[in-house]
């Protein structure tokens, strides 16, 4: 935790933005915050046609990647996998010369259809949300990266109606701001099941 | 200096200087024309008693701009709104017109006279409302629109007025006429008078079928005939053929005795979904506008400002007290229909006056001796004052307007916004035809245009409501909406008036996205140079296509012919930019060094790409 700023970049991937409640709103929050940079790569690249350098670039500009997305199958959607074979290259982010993402922040920013009990980990499901989020911790292990565990909605359908969808999205601009700041003890982070307020609860000075 | 020259140099002088400074001052046009009529008649008299007869002329303007109305209204949305429109509307007019009475029968004015003079009151000012608000572009408003659906019940109202005025008619005033031989009472017209002549019933009959006569040529006739002019390609012929429709309609409506501006209304109503109806619009529109124009300045210039002065303050006191009283009854049964802040006071100020259709009853009602002359004198005075002190209002609500609350409450929605506009294809050969199914089936409206009658035709036979109009005219677009358009596609086969209809979109509205076809590079450059954003090679993507099933048929695998194609129209594309801007108008391509440099590097470049001996890096995950 430095006192200078951590530029963010927050990697959306929605393939029906239309259809999406959750991911293109905090997408829509996101944009607002100082130090944040939207990446809507379903936008950008809707022909699923990568312009590797721009996006290797655009990663080494920023300390702290998120990826804002629906978890869909346990997963990310089918263009942010694509994006992670063609961006995440051999001799960039790994490999004897891949050290361009080394020490950057990274976490998953998702909306979930199952239930946080479902994610517990103690019903038939097995599971922990950040158990199925395996394959970005293990992404984040070959590429030197500090990996953060899952920013989450569960039941995301009926979030708006139960009224967890607003705390969601005022917890996520509160993360956003702080993480620029180089407020989060991302010590304590890294070993919580989810990001969530108890990210807070002891707010890091310098040290 | 009688000379029909001479007095149009004098109106128009007066309308050039008046209205520009009007509009800066931020009046708007109307209180312009007034102001100049005021000016050229009574103030420096130069002109005078040939007013009358120009208003007459003059009032035509009025009579097609309920035309261009009509067309612009869409009979469905019309049904849709009849709640608002019966209610509204005729909420205000039945109240008004019950307390103007109501004030003129405490002043012991009789009973008749009193309806009369409410009636005559209750109506506002189709012009002077309609022309401020799109001057102000406030027609698109909620306010704007209530204001509308009065204007229009108002309109519709006349009709039965019309008709039912005669009633209220005092015996007395007709000898009285007939004796003095009184100047306002139009001698009727011989076939006016063989009606009137005629049994109820025959009359009757010989209006309804005056009526029907209209819906049977704006159905049945006018595509026929537009169908046969087209083919001489002459725009003059197209616009003497507009004309001599709105002027047939209104000979045939003031003969049996209605008002032509209904007639040309409903003419225009039923034409609203015609293949005609912007081609109608935009070669009516000039004319509209001039006349329309030449109107307020004869109401100016009629201005009897001996009358005036002399009953200065009663007249001012009868103007102040209808204004506020309409403007009372229009708050109110607004507020009763749901209307609040902005919507609420535009809604009442702007209608807060008496209006020209007044001026009509008024001499309706003197002809038909309802009311003195005298009486009907003073009253229209009071009306064209309360035309005059129209754009005050507007003024008002302008500096009312940072004050009030918005309909509107700002915040945030998560909800997301659904992407919509209008989109306007010109154009109807198989690349407009695609585009328009394309867009239909997302459910995206879109209005397309082509030149050809005989295509309009067909197109309109299998369902696609297709409209004529020679694109490459402004008024054209304009009529056909491209102010609320969010895109254009030009999918005409003629580049050179592609880049013409570029050139004049970009300039009067920037905002607009331009979806370009084109056929060759040198259109593409062409376009480029003149503005166009998305330029589309007609041949190009079917070529690309044809290329990989091509790649496919040699083996090739799919995914492989699939990403070789993507990346094809890639560099290419890049290609075509570069070249774009290396293009110049000026020289012939082989004769532009730096445009054949370019051409064959990248002729190179793309080999390379497709043999796989550029660079690209590996992909693939750890």
């Amino acid at each position: 935790m430095a006192d200078s700023v951590n530029p963010i970049l927050v990697v959306v991937a929605h393939p029906r933005p239309r259809e999406s409640a959750v991911v293109m709103h905090m997408a829509k929050l996101a944009a607002k915050i100082e130090g944040v940079t939207v990446h809507d790569i379903y936008a950008e690249y809707p022909d699923f046609q990568i312009d590797i350098e721009a996006e290797q670039d655009l990663l080494r500009q920023h300390e702290v990647i998120i990826f804002c997305h629906p978890f869909n199958w346990y997963s990310a959607p089918a263009l942010l996998r694509e994006w992670q074979d063609v961006v995440l290259s051999y001799g960039y982010a790994y490999g004897r010369h891949g050290q361009e993402l080394r020490d950057k922040v990274f976490f998953n920013a998702v909306s979930a259809g199952r239930s946080v009990a479902e994610y517990s980990g103690e019903l038939e499901n097995h599971f922990t949300l950040r158990a199925l989020a395996a394959p970005f911790e293990q992404m984040c292990q070959l590429c030197g990266m500090v990996y953060l565990p899952p920013f989450a909605l569960t039941s995301s359908r009926t979030a708006a109606d139960e009224g967890r969808a607003e705390p969601h999205f005022a917890l996520w601009t509160r993360l956003l701001d702080a993480l620029y700041h180089g407020k989060i003890d991302l010590e304590m982070a890294r070993k919580l099941p989810y990001l969530d307020e108890k990210v807070f609860a002891v707010e890091g000075e310098d040290g | 200096m009688d000379s029909v020259l001479y007095q149009a140099f004098i109106y128009l002088t007066a309308a050039v200087v008046a209205v520009p400074l009007a509009s800066r001052l931020g009046f708007g046009s109307v209180l312009g024309y007034l102001v100049a009529g005021l000016i050229i008649g009574p103030v420096i008299g130069l002109v005078g008693s040939e007013t009358t007869e120009l208003q007459h002329f003059a009032e035509f303007g009025v009579v097609m701009m309920l035309f261009v109305i009509g067309l612009e209204l869409e009979p469905r949305a019309l049904w849709a709104m009849r709640h608002q429109l019966v209610g509204l509307g005729g909420a205000q007019i039945v109240l008004t017109t019950l307390a103007i009475a109501a004030i003129a029968v405490w002043q012991n004015i009789p009973l008749t006279v009193s309806i009369a003079i409410g009636i005559t009151l209750a109506l506002s000012s189709t012009a002077i409302v309609m022309q401020t608000l799109s001057e102000k572009n406030l027609a698109r408003s909620d306010g704007g629109r209530s204001a509308f659906f009065v204007l229009l019940m108002q309109d519709i109202a006349v009709i039965p007025v019309l008709a039912l005025l005669p009633l209220l008619a005092i015996p007395g005033l007709a000898t009285l006429a007939a004796i003095t031989g009184g100047v306002e009472a139009a001698h009727p017209t011989e076939t006016q008078a063989w009606i009137a002549s005629q049994s109820p019933l025959v009359a009757s009959a010989i209006v309804l079928g005056a009526v029907g006569l209209v819906g049977v040529v704006g159905v049945f006739l006018v595509g026929p005939l537009f169908r046969y002019i087209a083919h001489s390609k002459m725009r003059e012929i197209f616009i003497a053929t507009a004309l001599l429709l709105v002027i047939a309609i209104a000979l045939l409506m003031s003969a049996v005795g209605l008002s032509p501006a209904l007639g040309t209304f409903m003419a225009g109503v039923l034409l609203a979904n015609s293949a005609y109806r912007h081609e109608l619009e935009a070669d009516i529109e000039p004319f509209k506008g001039l006349l329309l124009g030449l109107f307020f300045i004869t109401v100016g210039a009629g201005i009897n400002v001996a009358l005036l002065w002399q009953s200065i303050w009663v007249i001012l006191l009868m103007t102040l007290t209808l204004m506020l009283l309409k403007f009372a009854i229009l708050f109110a049964v607004g507020w009763g229909f749901g209307l609040r802040g902005r919507t609420q006071w535009l809604f009442a100020l702007s209608l807060a006056q008496a209006g020209e259709f007044g001026f009509v009853l008024l001499g309706f009602a003197t002809q038909a001796h309802v009311m003195p002359k005298s009486m009907a004198d003073l009253l229209g005075l009071v009306v064209a004052l309360s035309m005059f002190l129209t754009p005050l209002l507007f003024l008002l609500f302008d500096r009312l307007g940072g004050r009030l609350e918005s309909e509107i409450v700002p915040g945030e929605d998560p909800t997301p916004i659904d992407p919509g506009g209008k989109v306007i294809i010109a154009g109807l050969g198989r690349f407009g035809q695609v585009v328009n199914r394309m867009m239909l089936m997302n459910g995206h409206p879109t209005t397309v245009i082509d030149g050809n009658a005989e295509t309009v035709h067909r197109m309109r036979q299998l369902g696609i409501k297709a409209f004529l109009g020679d694109v490459t005219r402004p008024e054209l677009m304009i009529a056909a909406g491209i102010a609320e358009a969010s895109a254009v596609v030009i999918a005409i086969d003629d580049a050179d008036k592609a880049v013409k209809i570029v050139e004049n979109i970009k300039k009067t509205f920037p905002h607009v996205k331009l979806i370009v076809r084109a056929q060759s590079r040198h259109d593409v450059y062409r376009l480029y140079a003149a503005g166009a954003q998305d330029i589309v090679r007609e041949t190009f993507d079917s070529s690309v296509r044809a290329g990989k099933y091509t790649m496919r048929a040699l083996g090739v695998h799919p995914y492989d012919a699939e990403r070789a194609a993507d990346e094809f129209v890639i560099a290419d594309r890049k290609m075509l930019q570069e070249m774009a801007s290396d293009w110049d108008p000026r020289l012939e391509v082989h004769e532009n060094p730096a445009l054949l440099a370019r051409i064959r590097a990248q002729n190179l470049q793309i080999e390379k790409v497709l043999r796989g001996e550029a660079d690209k890096p590996p992909t693939g995950s750890g």
